[in-house]
C-alpha cells in the first residue's frame, strides 16, 4: 500500500510537471496550427535563468521566478517577431520545421553560456520529508502539484473569462473572422508562445528543483508528445487530464515492472492512441450540423 | 446633402499579383443610409467589402490603385484591426461564427475592441433585437439553426457598434420568411441605432426594398447606381436582377434586346 501511495505521488508530479509543459504546446497548435518542437527547449530555458538567478546572481527565489517568467515572456515576443511573423502566409509546414532550428538555437546557446555539465540546483522549495498515509515525500513534491494545478486553474479562467483569452479562442477557431472582429493575430501569437515560454520556464524551474539542472532537460519536450497525444492535440483539459495519465502510468510501470520500462510505455500508449482514437481523449470533435 | 462617409474612389484590386477584381469601382455612402451593392456571382461584391475593411491582405489581395476614405481618412493601407476601430465592422459572408465557443464568448469576440464596462449594456441592445440569442446564450454557436446563426454574426457586429456595418450576403442558405425577419431587423438596427449600412445582396428585390441607394455591379465595375425607386423602373434591372420581363414581346425580338443590353453593360 505505502509503495502505491508513493508511486502515485512521483507520478502526480511528473504529471503536473508535464501538463504544464504540454499546456503551452497546445496553446501554439489551437491558435496556430503550429506543432512546436522547441517546447523542451523552453523548459531547458526556464530551468537554466532560474539556476542563473539564483545561484549565480544570488536573487532569493521570489525574485528569481519573476525574472524567469518575465525573460520567458520577452522570449515568446521574440521568436513571434523574428521566426513566425517573416512566416506568415507560408505553408505550416515551414514553421514547424522553423521549430526544429529554433530548439537547435536555443540548446546550442544554452550550451554556450552554462556549458553541457548537469550542475546541483539549490532547492527553493522546502524539501523535508512529508508523511502521507504512510507514504514519505519530499514537500517539493507536493508543491510542484500545487503549482501546477494552480496555473492551470488560472489559465482555464483565462481562457473562459477574460477578453484575451477569448480572443485566442475566436483565433483557433476561425482566424479571418477573427481579424474581423478587430483582433490582432500576430499580437495572439505573441500571447501564446509567450504564455507557452512562461508555463514550460515554470516547469523548467519545478523540475530543476527536483533533479538538478543539465541540457537533459529538453528531453522533456519528446515527453510532451505522449500526453497531448492522448489529451487531443488542441484541448487543453486534455493537456491536463494526459498529463497525469501519462505521469502515473510511468510511475506505476517503473515501480512495478521495470524500472527501464517507464519511459517506453508511453510511447506506446501514443501508439495504440494513434491506432484507436487518433484525435485524442479530449481533441475537437468537428460540429457538424443536422 | 451631407459629406458621404465612406468613399471608394477608382480602386483596383489585384489578388497573388496576377488577377485583376476589380477595375476601377467607385461608390460613396452617406451617413446613416442603408447602400445596396448588387451583381452576380463573381462581380466582385465580396472582394469590394474586403478592401474596405482591410481583410484582403490575408488573402494575398491589395489595392493596387486609388483610395478608400473613412470619414475623410484613407484606410486603404491599413491593418483590419485598425479598420474595426476607427468604426467599419464586415459581417463575414457564410456567418463564420466561432463554432466552439457559446454565444456569449461570440458576442464577447465581436466586443473585443470595446471597452469591459459597456458590455453589460450592449450585450443587452443586442438580445433586444434576437431574444432567440439569449434563450441560447451558453450553447455552442456551432450547435445553432443557421438563421440564429447569422444572427449571432450580426449580434457581434453590433456589439462592437460600429459607425458603418458591411454585411456581405445576409440572406445565404436562409428560408425567406427568415430573410424577411432579418431584413426587417437590419432595418431596425439602421434606424435605432444610428448604423450606417452597406449591403452586399443576391437577393435584388428585398434589397432593394429597405436600401436608399444602390450600385450594381459586373465585371469589377459598377455599372448601373440609383436610388431603388429609378432603378426599379430600370428595364434592365427589371430584367436580369428582378426576374421581370416586359409581357407582349416578341420572344425572338427579346432576345436579340437582351444581347444589345448585355453588350451595352460590358463595353
Amino acid at each position: 500500500m505505502d509503495t502505491f501511495i508513493q508511486l502515485t505521488l512521483t507520478g502526480l508530479t511528473n504529471g503536473a510537471i508535464l501538463a504544464l509543459a504540454a499546456l503551452g504546446f497546445v496553446l501554439i497548435y489551437k491558435a496556430s496550427d503550429v506543432i512546436n518542437f522547441a517546447q523542451g527547449e523552453f523548459l531547458l530555458i526556464g530551468a537554466y535563468l532560474m539556476y542563473a538567478s539564483i545561484v549565480q546572481i544570488g536573487l532569493p527565489w521570489t525574485l528569481g521566478v519573476l525574472v524567469t517568467m518575465v525573460i520567458a515572456v520577452l522570449l515568446g515576443i521574440l521568436i513571434e517577431r523574428l521566426v513566425l511573423r517573416p512566416l506568415i502566409g507560408e505553408p505550416i509546414i515551414s514553421v514547424i520545421m522553423a521549430t526544429i532550428g529554433l530548439s537547435s538555437l536555443l540548446q546550442a546557446i544554452v550550451r554556450m553560456i552554462w556549458g553541457s555539465q548537469p550542475k546541483s540546483f539549490p532547492s527553493f522549495i522546502p524539501s523535508d520529508p512529508v508523511n502521507i498515509l504512510g507514504a514519505t515525500v519530499g514537500a517539493d513534491r507536493l508543491w510542484a502539484i500545487g503549482i501546477a494545478a494552480a496555473l492551470m486553474l488560472f489559465f482555464s479562467l483565462f481562457f473562459r473569462f477574460s477578453k484575451e483569452g477569448i480572443a485566442m479562442r475566436a483565433v483557433a477557431d476561425d482566424q479571418q473572422a477573427a481579424m474581423s472582429m478587430g483582433i490582432s493575430v500576430k499580437k495572439v501569437f505573441a500571447w501564446a508562445w509567450s504564455i507557452a515560454a512562461v508555463t514550460a520556464a515554470i516547469a523548467g524551474a519545478i523540475v530543476a528543483n527536483i533533479v538538478g539542472v543539465g541540457p537533459h532537460l529538453s528531453h522533456f519536450g519528446l515527453r510532451v508528445f505522449p500526453v497531448v497525444i492522448l489529451g487531443g492535440l488542441d484541448s487543453i483539459p486534455g493537456a491536463i487530464v494526459g498529463g497525469v495519465i501519462i505521469g502515473l502510468l510511468e510511475a506505476y510501470v517503473g515501480g512495478y515492472i521495470s524500472g527501464s520500462l517507464n519511459q517506453v510505455i508511453s510511447f506506446v500508449v501514443l501508439v495504440l492512441i494513434l491506432m484507436i482514437r487518433p484525435y485524442g481523449l479530449f481533441g475537437r470533435e468537428i460540429i457538424e450540423r443536422v | 446633402m451631407t459629406e458621404p462617409m465612406l468613399q471608394v474612389n477608382n480602386i483596383e484590386v489585384i489578388y497573388n499579383k496576377v488577377i485583376l477584381v476589380l477595375k476601377g469601382l467607385s461608390l460613396e455612402v452617406r451617413p446613416g443610409q442603408i447602400v445596396a451593392l448588387l451583381g452576380a456571382n463573381g462581380a466582385g461584391k465580396t472582394t469590394t467589402l474586403k478592401a474596405i475593411s482591410g481583410l484582403l491582405k490575408p488573402e494575398d489581395g491589395e489595392v493596387t490603385d486609388g483610395s478608400i476614405l473613412f470619414e475623410g481618412v484613407p484606410i486603404h493601407e491599413k491593418e483590419a484591426d485598425e479598420i474595426v476601430r476607427l468604426g467599419i465592422f464586415q459581417v463575414m459572408e457564410g456567418r463564420r461564427v466561432f463554432e466552439h465557443l457559446t454565444v456569449e464568448e461570440n458576442l464577447m469576440a465581436g466586443a473585443y475592441t470595446r471597452p469591459g464596462r459597456e458590455f453589460k449594456r450592449d450585450l443587452e441592445v443586442v438580445y433586444h433585437y434576437f431574444p432567440r440569442l439569449k434563450e441560447r446564450r451558453h450553447q455552442k454557436a456551432g450547435y445553432l439553426s443557421g438563421g440564429e446563426q447569422q444572427m449571432l454574426a450580426i449580434g457581434r457586429a453590433l456589439m462592437a457598434r460600429p459607425k458603418l456595418m458591411l454585411l456581405d450576403e445576409p440572406s445565404l442558405g436562409l428560408a425567406p420568411l427568415l430573410v424577411r425577419e432579418l431584413f426587417g431587423i437590419i432595418e431596425r438596427i439602421n434606424k435605432e441605432q444610428n448604423t450606417t449600412i452597406l449591403l452586399v445582396e443576391q437577393n435584388a428585390n428585398l434589397a432593394l426594398q429597405i436600401a436608399d441607394y444602390a450600385y450594381i455591379m459586373e465585371n469589377g465595375r459598377i455599372v448601373l447606381d440609383g436610388t431603388p425607386e429609378v432603378l426599379r423602373e430600370n428595364a434592365d434591372v427589371r430584367e436580369f436582377y428582378l426576374g421581370l420581363t416586359e409581357v407582349g414581346q416578341r420572344k425572338s425580338y427579346r432576345e436579340v434586346k437582351h444581347y444589345k443590353r448585355r453588350k451595352r453593360w460590358l463595353s
